[in-house]
C-alpha cells in the first residue's frame, strides 16, 4: 500500500516541477506530524497560563482592567514586582513576600539537612551492614511511601506539640524529614547496592566502624545520588504548603503560605499584577536550582555501577 | 604449632551445604592455594576466614586465637580481592592509609610503611593517583600494596590474578612469589588456576563439592593424586582415565581396559592397598608421559594402538588425539613430530612402568 502511495505522490510532483532530478525531500509521516501537535499542544498548555502571569506582572492595573489578559503591557514597569517583594500585604504585615522568602529560606536548611542526613545513612545502613529484619523494615518503609500525609498531619500536630517543636521552623524541619524519609531512603539504598560488594568488604577488614567507613568511603562515592536527591527535595520543600500551614506558626509561614496570603486575603480591589509578581517569585528558586543542578541531574539518575 | 586452623567447619545457606565439616591447618609461612572448579566453596572458606561471613558451626583459630566470633578488622588479616576493590574516591596514597590510619598508627609509621610498601611494589610515582587513572596491573599492586602495608600474620588472596591478561598475569605471579619469599608470611590464596596453583603453592589444597580431596605439596598433587578427582583435576591436558578390570592369573597383576581391551602391566604397580582378581579400576595414563608414538619400546607397561581423531598444537606443546571404542587418549607429542600423525592413520603407542595411576573404581581412591 505504502509503495503504491507514495509512487503516486512522487508522479504527481514530478508534474508540479518537471525538473530532471526529483529533490530528495524529506517527507513527514503522519504520524510524527500527530506526536508534534501533541507535544506543541502540552507545550502551550503550560506556556500560555505562564504567559499571562508574566505579562500581566508587568502591567499596570488602568491596563488590566480592560480585560485582554493576552495584551502585551503598554509600557514596562516593573512596580508590581518592587510591591510584590517589599510592600504586598499578608493578612496585617505588610512587608511583602520577602518575609516569606527568607522564611522559605530558613525552613528549608534545617530540612534539607535531617531529611537527606537521616535517609541516606538509613539507606547506607540497609544495602551495605546486615541489619536484622531489614527486608521487613525495607518493606515497612516502601508502605509508608504511599500513606497519605493528609492521613497523619493531625496526629503529627500532636506529635510536634509534645516534642515542643510545633509552630517552629524545627518543627517544620522534622515533618519534612519524617514524610521523606521513606521515599529517600529507598532511593540511597538502591543506589549504595550498586556499589560493589567487595569495597565494602576491603573497608570491613581496613576499619569495620559504621561511622568511618560511611564518612570516608560511602559518603565521598554519593555525589550523584547527591544531587538528584538535592533537586527532588529542595522543589518539594520549598513549593511545599500544607506543611508550611499546618506547623508554620507565625513568623515561621513558607514563602508559599505568605503567597496565598497576599493573594487570597487583599482588601478592596484585586491587584493582579502583584499577585502574579508574588507568584513568580515564589516560584523562581526551583527554577533555578533545575537551571544550575539540571545537568547532574540526569548524570545522577542515569549513573550507573560505579567501578573501582 | 599451625598459624591457620581450621576446625569442623560447617557452612550452609538454608538446605544448601556448603562446606562439609572440614578440618585444615595451615603452618607458619606456608603459601597455600585452595584449588578448585567454580563453587567447590573455596571463596567461601576464604570468607569465613576473613570474617565476611560466618560459619554455621566449627572453629577457626589464627596464631593459636579463636577468632571464630571475631570482626573482619580485629582478625589480623589482609585480604586482595578479584576486583582490586580500591576506594574509587581515594589516592592510592588514601587507600593505603585508611587501614592503618582505622587501626589508629602514628603517622611517621603511617608513612614508613607506605613508602616501604611502594618501594617494594614499585608504585611510588602512582601514590598521588586516583584509582581510575591506573591501569590494571597498577590497580593489582596498589590492592596488594593495600594488605602488604598492614603488616599481619596472614594475607588472603581471593583470585588477585583473573582479570589481568595473560602477560601480567605471569609477571604478577612471579611478584607475589617473590613478596612470599622476601616478607616470609604466611599466605592463603584462591583461584581455580592450577597453573597458578602449581608454580606459587608451597601446598595445595584442592576442593570439590564442599570437601578438601587432598592437601599436599604441588609434586606430590601431580605425582600422586588422592582421588579421581584430583587426578582428573590436576594436568592439562587432563590425564586419561580408564576403567579397567584387575586380573591376578599367574600370580602378577594386571588389568584389562574395558574400553579397548588392551591389557596393561600392573606388576611394577606400588599398590597401597593390593586389589583383587575381577576388582573394577580405573587406570590413568598422564599424556605427557607417552612415549614418542611408534617408539620401539618393550618394557613398556602398556601398548595401544589408535587411530589419529585430531591433533592440536599450541606452539610449544601438542597433542595428539586417538580415537579408542568409547571415547578419546590424549597424547602429548613432540611439536616437531606432530606432522607425522595423520587423521585416521593408526599409531602405535606405549606407557611406561612407573607412571601409571590406578584408583578403586567405586570409592575413587588411589590405589
Amino acid at each position: 500500500m505504502t509503495t503504491v502511495a507514495e509512487s503516486s505522490l512522487q508522479h504527481v510532483r514530478s508534474v508540479d516541477e518537471p525538473v530532471a532530478f526529483p529533490a530528495q525531500k524529506k517527507r513527514i509521516k503522519p504520524a510524527s506530524i500527530a506526536i508534534l501537535v501533541f507535544l506543541t499542544i502540552c507545550a502551550l498548555f503550560f506556556c500560555v497560563p505562564l504567559y499571562v502571569i508574566v505579562v500581566t506582572s508587568l502591567k499596570s492595573m488602568d491596563q488590566i482592567r480592560q480585560g485582554d489578559i493576552f495584551a502585551l503591557p503598554w509600557s514596562l514597569n516593573f512596580d508590581a514586582w518592587v510591591t510584590a517583594w517589599d510592600k504586598s500585604c499578608s493578612g496585617t504585615l505588610c512587608q511583602g513576600v520577602k518575609v516569606g522568602f527568607f522564611n522559605s529560606l530558613a525552613i528549608l536548611f534545617p530540612s534539607l539537612i535531617l531529611s537527606i542526613g537521616l535517609s541516606c545513612v538509613t539507606g547506607y545502613a540497609l544495602a551495605l551492614w546486615n541489619v536484622r529484619w531489614a527486608n521487613t523494615f525495607l518493606f515497612i518503609l516502601f508502605m509508608c511511601a504511599f500513606v497519605p500525609f493528609q492521613i497523619i498531619m493531625v496526629p503529627l500536630i500532636y506529635i510536634t506539640g509534645f516534642l515542643h517543636v510545633y509552630g517552629t521552623i524545627w518543627g517544620i524541619a522534622v515533618v519534612h524529614a519524617v514524610l521523606a524519609m521513606p521515599i529517600l531512603a529507598l532511593i540511597f539504598r538502591n543506589y549504595y547496592k550498586g556499589i560493589p560488594q567487595e569495597i565494602m568488604s576491603a573497608a570491613l577488614m581496613d576499619s569495620g566502624s559504621f561511622w568511618r567507613i560511611f564518612s570516608e568511603i560511602i559518603l565521598p562515592m554519593s555525589g550523584n545520588i547527591m544531587i538528584v536527591v538535592l533537586i527532588l527535595q529542595i522543589t518539594s520543600i520549598w513549593n511545599d504548603f500544607l506543611i508550611g500551614l499546618t506547623y508554620g506558626g507565625i513568623g515561621t509561614q513558607p514563602m508559599t503560605v505568605i503567597l496565598a496570603n497576599v493573594v487570597i486575603t487583599a482588601l478592596g480591589e484585586a491587584n493582579y499584577n502583584v499577585d502574579m509578581a508574588s507568584a513568580l517569585l515564589t516560584a523562581f528558586p526551583p527554577l533555578v536550582i533545575y537551571f544550575v543542578l539540571g545537568r547532574f541531574f540526569v548524570q545522577g539518575i542515569t549513573a550507573g555501577a560505579i567501578k573501582g | 604449632m599451625p598459624q591457620v586452623q581450621f576446625e569442623k567447619i560447617v557452612k550452609s545457606y538454608g538446605r544448601v551445604t556448603v562446606l562439609k565439616n572440614l578440618d585444615l591447618e595451615i603452618g607458619d609461612g606456608e603459601f597455600v592455594v585452595l584449588l578448585g572448579p567454580s563453587g567447590c566453596g573455596k571463596t567461601t572458606l576464604l570468607n569465613l576466614l576473613a570474617g565476611l561471613i560466618d560459619v554455621s558451626s566449627g572453629r577457626i583459630q589464627i596464631g593459636g586465637r579463636d577468632v571464630t566470633n571475631l570482626d573482619p578488622k580485629d582478625r589480623g588479616l589482609a585480604m586482595v580481592f578479584q576486583s582490586y576493590a580500591l576506594y574509587p574516591t581515594k589516592t592510592v596514597r588514601g587507600n593505603l592509609k585508611f587501614g592503618l590510619a582505622a587501626a589508629k598508627l602514628d603517622k611517621a609509621e603511617q608513612d614508613r610503611r607506605i613508602a616501604w610498601a611502594a618501594k617494594l611494589l614499585q608504585i611510588e610515582p602512582l601514590l598521588d593517583r586516583k584509582p581510575a587513572q591506573l591501569s590494571g596491573g597498577q590497580r593489582q599492586r596498589v590492592a596488594i600494596g593495600r594488605a602488604l602495608v598492614k603488616q599481619v600474620g596472614v594475607f588472603l588472596f581471593d583470585e588477585p590474578l583473573s582479570n589481568l591478561d595473560a602477560k601480567l598475569r605471569t609477571e604478577t605471579r612471579l611478584e607475589i612469589k617473590r613478596l612470599h619469599d622476601e616478607t616470609q608470611s604466611t599466605i592463603v590464596y584462591v583461584t581455580h588456576d592450577q597453573i597458578e596453583a602449581m608454580t606459587m603453592a608451597t601446598r595445595i589444597a584442592i576442593m570439590n563439592a564442599g570437601v578438601i580431596q587432598q592437601f599436599d605439596t604441588p609434586d606430590e598433587v601431580y605425582e600422586r593424586p588422592a582421588n579421581l578427582f584430583v587426578a582428573g583435576f590436576i594436568g592439562a591436558p587432563a590425564m586419561n582415565l580408564f576403567p579397567a578390570t584387575i586380573s591376578t592369573a599367574g600370580g602378577s597383576v594386571s588389568g584389562t581396559l574395558v574400553d579397548t581391551r588392551a591389557k596393561v602391566d600392573l606388576s611394577q604397580y606400588r599398590f597401597v592397598n593390593a586389589p583383587r582378581d575381577g576388582d573394577a579400576v580405573v587406570l590413568g595414563f598422564r599424556p605427557e608421559h607417552f612415549l614418542p608414538p611408534n617408539a620401539p619400546n618393550g618394557q613398556a607397561a602398556a601398548h595401544f594402538d589408535l587411530p589419529v581423531q585430531y591433533t592440536e598444537k599450541t606452539g610449544a606443546d601438542a597433542t595428539g588425539y586417538f580415537k579408542t571404542d568409547s571415547g578419546l587418549m590424549a597424547v602429548s607429542v613432540a611439536p616437531e613430530r606432530i606432522g607425522e600423525l595423520k587423521q585416521g592413520q593408526t599409531a602405535s603407542l606405549s606407557f611406561p612402568h612407573g607412571k601409571l595411576h590406578a584408583f578403586d573404581a567405586a570409592s575413587g581412591r588411589r590405589l
